[in-house]
């Protein structure tokens, strides 16, 4: 697709009049997509897709228009054609926008990360038999990804990445299940296989009678998928500069108030590590890493180009929506095969589940313990537990109540397929924490 | 974009030999525009446009979606879609439906009243300067918005049965919000965040309020920066329609998709607490209850006459005086299930595959002026407008935020109170539903952004409704 997006790009250069400029994204994926239910095939299909966005600009003037793209290489530069048309007739009466910033200094670039994608029936053919006598659900999602942007300067940045990504549920009854995912860029059937046998292996803990437990604060580990949950949310408006300077972030308190969260806490988007393009929309290169809170204390905002001139800031390539692509939580000390142990009496938390804010001033979350939880009692599984809410502040969880992180971590693939497959990934440890508030 | 028929046209003669074809091509314009802290938008276009092949051969299902709607690419879709119908045949989840009955033709264009265009980009802008102008009325209002978004949408389906399917509307999202800061505290109010969407044009927005709420939003974000905390306690609960909205959505209507019931959800959006048995026998609700699948009311964001997969969309009573009678399920869940259904098998757009999605889903009016809810109530809390929202995964353990409350004493409202939360069980809750608002207080709501399936889909569904009184609630506050 490199090579169709850059003669879409020639041909929006030679389309320009006088001081018109020209800023073009790309997003395309060739995707198998396949869906799984009771250890069988429910929906099985492919997805390709390729989509332009074109920016106009006229000095500070600027508009955009979305077009699909259908690989044929005449009719999608004559569609972008049209789109210069269509845009600047919208730049004749558009307002100038000071808080229009882009990059005007070409820096090109591209990645292509290897890969060894599994052909659609080896990939189909190894979920199902690994769902062979359990009831298993899921997803198997694989193919190339690519994004591009190309600018009137000359600038030309390209990525792709050929990934594989398998979220599996196997069940044992009614809410009782183990969830597994299996992500990365060169599929390895053992590897897989392996990983699928750990968590089926796990169902046996599922298999005791379940325990209730009263509302009240417990003491609990956070595996790092349930990590993942929390940082999700302060992803929501926590980490973004506009966020921060119109006091609608979740964080106010650390930024008014100076408040902070426990010293082994450090937050940072971690760009060199993650697996999302290193190229932002209005063209800046991603910085290799931006800290957000250090040691507990906050140090920085992503800052996208258009807050960055709208709030006298520096711009470091955040996307407009200000949050992390590739989240860090940096590991701490507790060793994995002293979790139970350090647990003591508890619940081992595997996933959390449908997070929000009940008062997004003091950072406080209420959510659902979701999958395999379980009670624990003096560092022994004893039962698994039915699901219980949580309502709780980030500034305890991560703070004064923070116990341990741990030294291992996991690489979190976002499995999000919204409108195109997700390259957002973060990398978490898991976390003890005590007086976790259960409320329902 | 006639051009859609064509398609359909130009995919028949190049579609694999099988044992039953559709294709769905599905087009949009969307066009964006907005002030944000008093500087206007850059406008921004999307134009989506694409086809997906679905082909049934010997018990196996495959889909191929492509952006390529040439002869030569409609037909390497037909044949990715056989490929996968092929691995996928003695592997499905259960035998396929059979399509019968006679070749349906339906050809529809939806007519507002006041179309998008009528009002040229220049003059919608300059109103929406207008309103946000009305919004940042005191200099603690930190953050302020006005946007306005519409899609001109059209999808055509056609089958090897000989159906033809054309349906094309508008859909308009208008937005509003203030929020009001003082040191570490900040409050915000909007036009009913994220639940506010109705198919048509412009005149949906004179039916919203839309051009006369910024100067109340600015002036309850200011109140509610001054207001103290929601109370904690047991009490009545009376639910604007823009909270109802969302209540409805979450206990109501994803546990009654019968794809979740049937487990395809399970990995993602979750299970249910409903079972297949339930149905003809389990009391969901008081006796007030009455909710129904209704896509034929106008400007409701999912009304249409056909739904993705060719079934005839009509009105049907999901719950009828509590009683839980049919759950949300289309042609394929149907079958599975043997159970009966509604005609809700929706895709979010061209490059994703049909699944049981709500449509509208609605409250029936009850008896009660507004007022005369108020009077029920000795000792209670108003709320308005959803702010957050959570559940578990089988749609039971609930809690919701709203961005404002007001106490209700003896019958009378009073003070406003902020962040005020509630929490309680859907299989209980419904239960304790002790009034509801007659006709002339229901609101055509919903929401643009409902989040299901794998590969992931957000779509537009509709709620309407008017204000719920509940008994005995579980309500507190922040901090």
């Amino acid at each position: 697709m490199q090579e169709h997006f850059l003669a879409v790009a020639d041909a929006l250069q030679a389309q320009l009049k006088g001081d018109e400029g020209y800023l073009a994204r790309f997003s395309g994926e060739t995707s198998d997509f396949v869906r799984f239910n009771r250890s069988a095939v429910r929906q099985a299909g492919a997805v390709e897709q390729r989509y332009l966005t074109l920016e106009l600009f006229r000095g500070k003037r600027h508009a955009s228009q979305t077009l699909t793209l259908s690989g044929d290489g005449e009719s999608d530069q004559a569609a972008a054609r049209h789109a210069v048309t269509t845009l600047r007739d919208i730049l004749a009466d558009a307002a100038e926008d000071p808080h229009f910033l882009i990059n005007t200094a070409p820096q090109s670039t591209t990645r292509t990360l290897p890969s060894a994608v599994a052909r659609p029936e080896e990939g189909v053919d190894a979920v199902l038999a690994a769902g062979a006598g359990h009831d298993m659900v899921g997803f198997y999602a694989a193919g190339p990804m690519h994004h591009g942007f190309a600018n009137s300067f000359g600038q030309r940045n390209w990525d792709t990445v050929q990934a594989f990504n398998v979220d599996l549920s196997f069940y044992l009854r009614a809410d009782k299940a183990v969830k597994m995912t299996h992500a990365g860029t060169a599929w390895d059937a053992k590897a897989f296989a392996a990983k699928a046998d750990g968590a089926k292996g796990r169902l046996a803990a599922l298999a005791r009678p379940a325990q209730t437990i009263t509302p009240g604060g417990y003491r609990v580990y956070l595996a790092p998928a349930a990590v993942e949950e929390v940082m999700s949310m302060l992803s929501w408006g926590g980490f973004g500069l506009a966020g921060h300077r119109t006091a609608t972030t979740p964080l106010i308190k650390m930024v008014e108030q100076g408040v902070t969260l426990n010293a082994s806490v450090t937050l940072s988007e971690n760009n060199r590590d993650g697996v999302a393009p290193g190229f932002q929309n209005e063209g800046f290169i991603k910085p290799d890493r931006v800290t957000l809170i250090e040691a507990g204390r906050y140090m920085d905002t992503l800052a996208s180009p258009r807050s960055a001139a709208e709030f006298g800031a520096v711009q470091n390539g955040a996307d407009a929506h200000e949050s992390p692509m590739s989240l860090d939580l940096a590991p701490g000390t507790l060793p994995a095969a002293d979790i139970l142990e350090t647990l003591g009496t508890g619940i081992y938390i595997g996933n959390l589940w449908y997070l929000n804010y009940s008062d997004r001033n003091a950072c406080r979350l209420t959510g659902m313990t979701r999958f395999a939880t379980f009670w624990v009692e003096n560092g022994e599984i004893a039962a698994p537990l039915n699901v219980m809410r949580f309502d709780d502040t980030v500034y305890r969880l991560l703070g004064d109540n923070l116990v341990a992180l741990t030294a291992e971590r996991d690489l979190l693939l976002s499995t999000d397929t919204y409108e195109a497959r997700s390259t957002r990934s973060m990398r978490m440890p898991g976390a003890i924490i005590d007086d976790f508030k259960m409320t329902l | 974009m006639s051009q859609t028929a064509d398609i359909a046209a130009r995919f028949a003669a190049v579609a694999p030999p099988c044992d039953f074809w559709s294709l769905r091509v599905m087009g949009s314009r969307s066009e964006h525009l907005g002030v944000t802290r008093g500087v206007i938008d850059p406008v921004a276009l999307s134009d989506d446009f694409g086809a997906m092949v679905t082909v049934h051969a010997g018990g196996g299902l495959g889909y191929a979606a492509t952006s390529d709607v040439s002869a030569s690419g409609l037909a390497r879709a037909g044949r990715d879609a056989l490929a996968w119908a092929n691995r996928s045949a003695g592997r499905m989840v259960a035998p396929l439906p059979v399509r019968s009955g006679a070749p349906v033709h339906h050809d529809t264009e939806d007519t507002p009243r006041v179309a998008w265009t009528a009002v040229s980009r220049g003059d919608k802008i300059a109103r929406l300067v207008q309103q946000a102008a009305q919004l940042k009325h005191r200099d603690t209002i930190a953050d302020w918005s006005a946007e306005l978004s519409f899609t001109d949408e059209e999808s055509v389906q056609a089958t090897s049965a000989g159906d033809f399917i054309r349906q094309r509307r508008g859909i308009v999202i208008p937005g509003l919000s203030a929020s009001a800061s003082d040191g570490s505290e900040t409050q915000t109010r909007t036009l009913g965040r994220g639940g506010v969407i109705r198919q048509g044009g412009l005149d949906a927005l004179e039916d919203l309020g839309f051009w006369t709420a910024a100067p109340r939003i600015a002036d309850e974000a200011l109140e509610l920066l001054a207001a103290p905390d929601c109370p904690t306690g047991a009490m009545d609960l009376l639910l604007a329609p823009d909270q109802m909205y969302i209540q409805i959505h979450e206990s109501i209507g994803h546990p009654l998709e019968l794809d979740r019931i049937l487990g395809d959800e399970r990995n993602y959006a979750g299970t249910s607490f409903v079972t297949l048995d339930m149905f003809g026998s389990y009391q969901y609700g008081s006796s007030l209850l009455n909710v129904t699948f209704d896509p034929g009311v106008a400007g409701e964001a999912a009304s249409y006459a056909f739904d993705d997969e060719g079934m005839p969309a009509e009105k049907q009573y999901l719950i009828r005086n509590g009683l839980l009678e049919r759950p949300l399920g289309g042609a394929f869940s149907q079958t599975r299930a043997k159970a009966s259904g509604v005609a809700n098998a929706r895709a979010c757009s061209w490059n994703r595959p049909a699944i049981d999605r709500m449509a509208n889903l609605n409250v029936e009016a009850g008896a009660s002026s507004f007022d005369g809810l108020v009077a029920q109530v000795e000792n209670g809390i108003v709320m308005e407008t959803n702010v957050s929202w959570s559940i578990d995964d089988s749609r039971n353990k609930f809690q919701f935020g709203c961005e404002r409350a007001r106490l209700i004493k003896n019958g009378l409202i009073g003070a406003v109170v902020k962040n005020p939360n509630y929490r309680g069980i859907s299989a209980t809750f419904w239960r304790n539903l002790k009034g509801l608002g007659n006709a002339a207080t229901v609101q055509v709501l919903g929401t643009p952004t409902c989040g299901k399936g794998e590969p992931n889909q957000a779509i537009r569904v509709g709620h309407a409704s008017p204000p719920g009184l509940f008994a005995d609630v579980q309500v507190f506050g922040g901090g």
